[in-house]
């Protein structure tokens, strides 16, 4: 039976939920599922990931390096515990992409990077070539499987279960000095987190100019939604980096994908083929996002939006 | 300070992949291939550091076939000092080739190793993190911007919730992202200048560093396909559709 260990990710006392999203995959390889929370001080985190459905025990692991997420210091803490586990995963963040190799390169492993299916516990699919190609990848059985989960792939199990028992361990690995964390610049505000979110409301080329951004975060505001972006909008300087949606930016799969102005290049529709309903509202028909929107309207955007937000 | 800048030959990012219908893998017979996108920023950002003085010397490193020397050329075009292709016919893996590298860091003691965040063929994300961890270096990924202070480093991180600034010791390896910089255009006298720079060839079993347990591709497929659906024709059709989908 497979023994998974599932490393938590979060920041500022929060458990983000890309941790139940790896834990549903841990779930359909089947086995006990530990979660291990590297944390610097508080028992919060902990607490949270005990009361995802599925999961068996969490390790609260303490070291006064942990107030920052840094690779350098998280993958010796993480390989000194890994003895004994079949499976060391990790959510497909920027997290666990940057946490995760340093993990398998000290465990002498190699890793599977965004794991989108599982078809046994040592054999799985992910996407190459910007996922315009799946691959079906088996870990061979004289190693570990070190592996991050596509978070878009794998929805967070509903509900909770009634906490699963806390530990507290502390750690044993020497652990380097040679990495600082210096600040963090984060310009989300007050609208949910884009990959967490339910809706989702993009803006592209098609704006024609910061200032029509508002147009967007309108909308997105009226329904509750996270507000997204292309290349092109983030290249323009018009938004910031973090609210791209594609291959390059975040991958996502919201209920509800509302593009406007978006042309639909490869690596956009890349990040985007996992959500629900794909609405494309774009002034030219021959726009590649119309072969894959459920619902298309050929319009101009900036009459659109506004009739939209208002009748809403 | 010497660079050592990592570079991949890959499909080039233009091409339209098309999966083979045995599962095989992809079409690679008569695709143009070029400089991994992510790699050539690293090599614009190791050329950049020795313009501006801060670097002396830029080394390019490369694994693969005889063909990947092209790669090497063009980083040394775009203005590398000397390059090393490490040979190797077959697939070679990123931990295995994070083996490699360190193999050939030792050999060459640069005090900054860059490269791509990923490489756009197998989407792995991996071998800048191995290789600092082989080598037990610090490690800045997705950057977006590099300054060098004296002995240490300040990387700006591309990350999930914004901008991350690390403060790192050097020797570092540090991974590019889009945003970095913007690569020059090649011109034609330094094609040929490239071609009379030095360039090394290694064995790969000579600096593989030992058996490397590899992950099998059991088959390639075609992702699912998304199908168009409908077209409406005002707002209101649209806010229509929505309410009857249950989406707003």
């Amino acid at each position: 039976m497979s023994n998974i260990l599932v490393i938590a990710e979060h920041a500022n006392g929060q458990l983000n939920n890309s941790t139940a999203r790896a834990v549903a995959c841990a779930k359909a390889i089947g086995g006990e599922v530990t979660v291990l929370a590297l944390t610097a001080s508080g028992d919060e985190v902990a607490t949270a990931a005990a009361t995802i459905a599925g999961v068996s025990n969490v390790i609260n692991l303490q070291d006064v390096s942990n107030g920052h997420a840094l690779a350098a210091t998280q993958a010796p803490q993480i390989a000194a515990i890994a003895d004994g586990y079949s499976h060391v995963l990790a959510p497909n963040s920027t997290f666990g992409k940057d946490l995760m190799p340093r993990v398998a390169a000290l465990m002498d492993a190699p890793m599977v990077t965004d794991i989108m299916a599982v078809h046994d516990a040592r054999t799985f699919d992910r996407p190459v070539y910007a996922g315009n190609a799946i691959t079906t990848v088996k870990v061979p059985d004289s190693v570990a499987v070190v592996a991050t989960v596509r978070c878009a792939s794998w929805a967070p199990e509903a509900g909770e279960q009634a906490a699963a028992a806390v530990e507290s361990s502390a750690n044993s690995a020497a652990l380097p000095t040679h990495t600082r964390f210096v600040g963090l610049v984060s310009e989300q505000g007050d609208r949910p987190d884009l990959q967490a979110a339910d809706r989702v409301v993009s803006g592209g080329r098609g704006l024609g100019a910061a200032e029509h951004f508002a147009l967007v975060e309108g909308l997105a505001d009226k329904l509750g939604a996270a507000v997204g972006a292309s290349r092109a909008a983030v290249d323009s300087g018009w938004v910031p980096n973090d609210l791209q949606v594609g291959q390059t930016g975040k991958i996502i799969a919201p209920e509800l994908y509302i593009a406007a102005g978006i042309s639909g290049a490869i690596q956009h529709l890349a990040g985007i083929k996992d959500a629900g309903t794909i609405v494309a509202i774009n002034k030219d028909p021959d726009a590649p996002i119309f072969e894959v929107a459920d619902i298309g309207l050929v319009a101009d955007l900036h009459q659109v939006l506004p009739e939209l937000t208002n009748a809403l | 300070m010497k660079v050592l800048v990592c570079v991949k030959r890959v499909v080039d990012f233009n091409t339209r992949i098309q999966v083979k219908s045995d599962g095989t893998g992809v079409q690679l017979d008569g695709v143009k291939f070029s400089m991994n996108p992510f790699d050539e920023i690293a090599v614009e950002e190791a050329i950049r550091l020795k313009e501006a003085g801060i670097a002396s010397e830029v080394v390019a490193v490369s694994i693969g076939n005889d063909k990947s020397q092209d790669t090497l050329r063009s980083a040394l075009a775009m203005g590398a000092d000397s390059a090393v292709l490490i040979n190797a016919d077959q697939e070679v893996q990123p931990l295995a080739a994070a083996k490699a590298l360190k193999t050939v860091v030792e050999q060459q003691q640069p005090k900054l190793v860059l490269m791509g965040k990923q490489a756009i063929d197998d989407d792995a994300n991996q071998t800048g993190q191995m290789l600092a961890a082989l080598l037990g270096w610090p490690q800045a990924t997705f950057a977006s911007e590099l300054v060098i202070d004296g002995d240490t480093a300040n990387v700006t991180r591309e990350v999930d919730a914004g901008l991350e600034t690390l403060n790192v010791d050097l020797p570092a390896v540090v991974t590019s992202d889009l945003r970095l910089n913007e690569p020059r255009y090649i011109k034609l006298p330094d094609i040929m200048k490239a071609k009379r720079k030095p360039l090394d060839t290694l064995a790969m079993a000579d600096v593989a560093g030992g058996e490397t347990a590899m992950i099998e591709t059991v088959k390639t497929s075609a992702p699912p396909q998304r199908q168009a659906g409908i077209k409406v024709d005002s707002t209101e059709a649209l806010l229509a559709e929505l309410k009857t989908r249950n989406l707003v």
